[in-house]
């Protein structure tokens, strides 16, 4: 058989190579920000772009997908052509690929900033921009696809099954996660509501973690480790088995993000079930990386790419151990809201995805220009640091979550409260200090990366066609009357078609209809929709991303209760578009805020937090006192709400603003009453009222007479 | 939209839960077999595909 000779496209992998090292630097440099703002609120320099709660939006878009997205497609690119023996189906699509996620990169740092966000967790970008990610992803899915087909290599080396299946399913995630109606040009409502939108965040959020952070970067551990370490991995059988392992067990474990939530208790039952079931997996991919080294650890001295690969899986392992034991009850009352979460997050990011994507790039530059790294002795100090900065990031975060949970749960012997909520956050602020100084050692590792890049780059000459030759796959000729499957399974392209087919058929059997049910039955009599000036109010909440800091949702503990006020029902939430139940709390829980202080308490708090609050870390907002409420959108929100099923009367928003106007002319009177003078169309009068309503429905639930005979 | 009240009223609904574990199951069962049954030596070569390039 003749071989073909032919040229793998290197220019496509150094292009995702630059960009993701360009990122990881505004990524980290972003979440340094939002860390040392925690501890010194001053550091927003009072500006609404740059306050945690629209920094923190970024510094998770950019980690995520300018850095992990760029870096993983860097590392795609790279090796599914040396696996596939052939060179990427388009280059045209290669580099349309490649503009648009860039750019895309660029409209979510130009909106997250504005405050133009959807309140969701890692799907804040707006409708616009949702719109662009479908069409990038639909163009990578052409050039992997395309590339798959006009291979030369018959088998489909492991590596490429994590490619194919994070390709379907993050393109699973984006579409649900993104049906929102839009209301502006920038903005829309999710199309799920309550209880409903928290399970699809958290089926997305989770499945995010799986497919965009997990799948495709086991994928490159599977070219790139017995690369570096010059042996094929431990078990390729293993790698079989946990892959598809892996992909059933971890779409359902999404609802332990939501334990002790007015999530219904089967949801949360099935997602404790499936995460605990994950471990084995999980643990098969860090074994099959672990033990490829068996009998060669002597390398890993030597080399630093080894290094940083063999901390990345043992971070991994790590991580999916502990999640699935966040993931139990017991163990999640304690966690939940707490910074042991975001310690569980980073030991992710910063060990595995991060010290991944590192080990890639200094694996791939020296090839890339025909040299050798450099400096092994920089690599192994940015190694140092990096692993040093994970540590000094971590134990901190793991003692202040602890510690916060404990003393939320403290009572005195008389059976009060022992601690104020305020003095949970200033009691672990030392911790937030440490935290920060672990994540610069970090960013201080990068910066080491990128000067070794750069001298390596320079001593080196850029191999932009790298030339190769195989032999051309042998087209399988039907031997004789062959099953109908066995000749599908030669037209790679017709059962790509039919599978997706087959999947969008049992999807869309199963959302559309509940979209055309009209009927909206509350399940609480007394919970009512929002006033337009509340829903103005609230988007203005989401906007400046409060959720980041501040939770909704009093869990059904004693000590909640007794802090917060009746715990959380899920018929509360009916008409929330989107949820905010929130993650995390920096501050406290605002599910019971609804009558709980002054309007001009909250005047003043948004003002200057520490004059309500004293030792608070929040963030002024000022700017609310400032800027006038856009009332032109009022009418458009409401008859958005209205197609979503919120019961305003027929032909409301015509005479929404008047309202709204009443509403905001009250509050402005009781703020006059305590001596605070604030026109009436001031966005801090939308936000009051949102805050005043919160958890206000259920206290005004009627008493029920008793029915004698009817 | 109080989602489990479609589920309820989904007739047979418990068949189909069925279903799902079943297919689950099984796919599960043959993969097993199958990685099992194949010999060692295919596996040896496919795994040194990306170090033979």
């Amino acid at each position: 058989m003749q071989v073909e000779k032919f040229y793998y496209d290197n220019r496509i992998v150094r292009a995702f190579g630059y960009a993701t090292v360009i990122f990881a630097l505004v990524g980290m440099l972003a979440g340094l920000w939002a860390a040392i703002q925690i501890y010194y609120p001053a550091a927003s320099l009072n500006f609404a772009a740059t306050t945690f709660g629209r920094i923190r939006p970024l510094h998770t878009n950019a980690i995520i997908f300018a850095f992990v997205g760029n870096a993983s497609f860097a590392g795609i690119y790279y090796s599914l052509q040396r696996l596939c023996k052939t060179r990427l189906f388009s280059d045209k699509l290669s580099w349309i690929h490649f503009w648009g996620w860039q750019l895309i990169i660029v409209g979510a740092a130009i909106t997250l900033p504005l405050g133009l966000t959807n309140g969701a967790e890692y799907a804040e970008l707006i409708w616009p921009i949702d719109i662009a990610i479908a069409l990038v992803w639909v163009i990578f899915g052409i050039n992997l696809f395309g590339t798959i087909i006009k291979r030369r290599e018959k088998h489909l080396y492991v590596a490429i099954w994590f490619y194919i299946a994070t390709w379907i399913t993050v393109a699973l995630l984006h579409i649900v996660r993104s049906i929102e109606l839009p209301y502006s040009l920038t903005g829309s409502y999710s199309w799920f509501a309550g209880v409903q939108d928290a399970l699809v965040q958290w089926w997305y959020g989770h499945n995010a973690v799986a497919f965009f952070l997990t799948t495709p970067v086991l994928g490159l551990m599977y070219y790139f480790l017995p690369k570096a370490a010059n042996r094929p991995v431990y078990s390729y059988r293993l790698s079989i088995i946990h892959f598809w392992a892996l992909i059933f067990i971890y779409i359902w474990a999404g609802p332990h993000h939501l334990l002790y939530t007015a999530l219904p208790d089967w949801a949360q039952s099935l997602g404790v079930v499936f995460s605990v079931m994950l471990i084995a997996p999980s643990w098969g991919g860090m074994l099959n990386g672990l033990f490829t080294l068996r009998g060669a650890w002597d390398k890993v001295k030597e080399d630093p790419v080894l290094k940083f690969m063999v901390v990345a899986i043992t971070c991994y392992g790590m991580a999916t151990f502990e999640g699935p034991m966040l993931s139990l009850k017991s163990v999640n009352a304690i966690s939940h809201f707490t910074d042991w979460t975001i310690a569980h997050v980073h030991i992710g990011g910063l060990g595995w995805n991060g010290f991944m994507a590192f080990a890639i790039l200094y694996y791939m530059v020296p090839k890339m220009w025909g040299t050798n790294l450099y400096s092994k002795k920089l690599a192994a100090n940015h190694f140092w640091l990096g692993t040093i900065g994970i540590i000094i990031y971590a134990v901190p975060m793991y003692w202040a979550g602890f510690e916060q949970s404990i003393m939320w749960k403290s009572f005195t012997p008389e059976g009060q409260l022992k601690f104020q909520f305020l003095e949970t956050v200033t009691n672990i602020k030392p911790l937030y200090i440490l935290r920060s100084i672990g994540g610069a050692l970090y960013l201080v590792g990068a910066f080491l990366m990128v000067y070794n890049l750069y001298k390596t780059i320079r001593q080196g000459k850029f191999i932009a066609n790298e030339e190769a030759e195989a032999a051309p796959m042998i087209k399988e000729q039907a031997k004789k009357k062959e099953y109908w499957h066995r000749v599908l399974e030669r037209k790679p392209v017709a059962m790509l078609v039919l599978s997706l087919v087959l999947v969008a058929i049992g999807g869309l059997i199963e959302i559309i209809p509940t979209f055309l049910v009209k009927s909206n039955i509350p399940t609480i009599a007394s919970v009512k929709p929002y006033t337009p000036l509340e829903l103005q109010g609230r988007d203005i909440y989401v906007r400046e991303g409060c959720y980041t800091c501040h939770s909704q949702m009093v869990r059904p503990f004693r000590d909640e209760v007794v802090r917060y006020g009746e715990y959380s029902k899920a018929g509360e939430f009916v008409y929330d578009h989107p949820f905010q139940w929130g993650s995390k709390r920096t501050g406290p829980d605002l599910a019971r805020e609804g009558g709980k202080q002054t309007d001009s308490w909250h005047y003043n708090h948004m003002y200057d937090p520490r004059s309500m609050s004293p030792g608070s870390l929040m963030p002024q907002y000022v700017w609310l006192l400032d800027n006038k409420l856009d009332t032109s959108s009022t009418a458009a929100k409401i008859r958005a709400m209205q197609t979503l099923g919120v019961p305003y009367p027929k032909g409301y928003d015509k005479i929404a603003n008047t309202d709204l106007m009443h509403q905001a002319d009250s509050i402005a009177n009781n703020l006059k009453k305590d001596k605070i003078e604030s026109p009436s169309n001031a966005e801090i009068i939308a936000v009051i009222a949102y805050l005043q309503r919160i958890g206000k429905d259920i206290k005004a639930a009627p008493k029920q007479p008793m029915a004698v005979n009817q | 939209m109080k989602f489990i009240h479609y589920i309820e009223k989904v007739s047979h609904i418990d068949i189909f839960g069925m279903i799902s574990l079943s297919i689950f199951f099984l796919f599960f069962v043959v993969m097993i077999t199958w990685v099992f049954k194949t010999n060692k030596k295919q596996f040896n070569e496919i795994s040194r595909i990306p170090l033979d390039n």
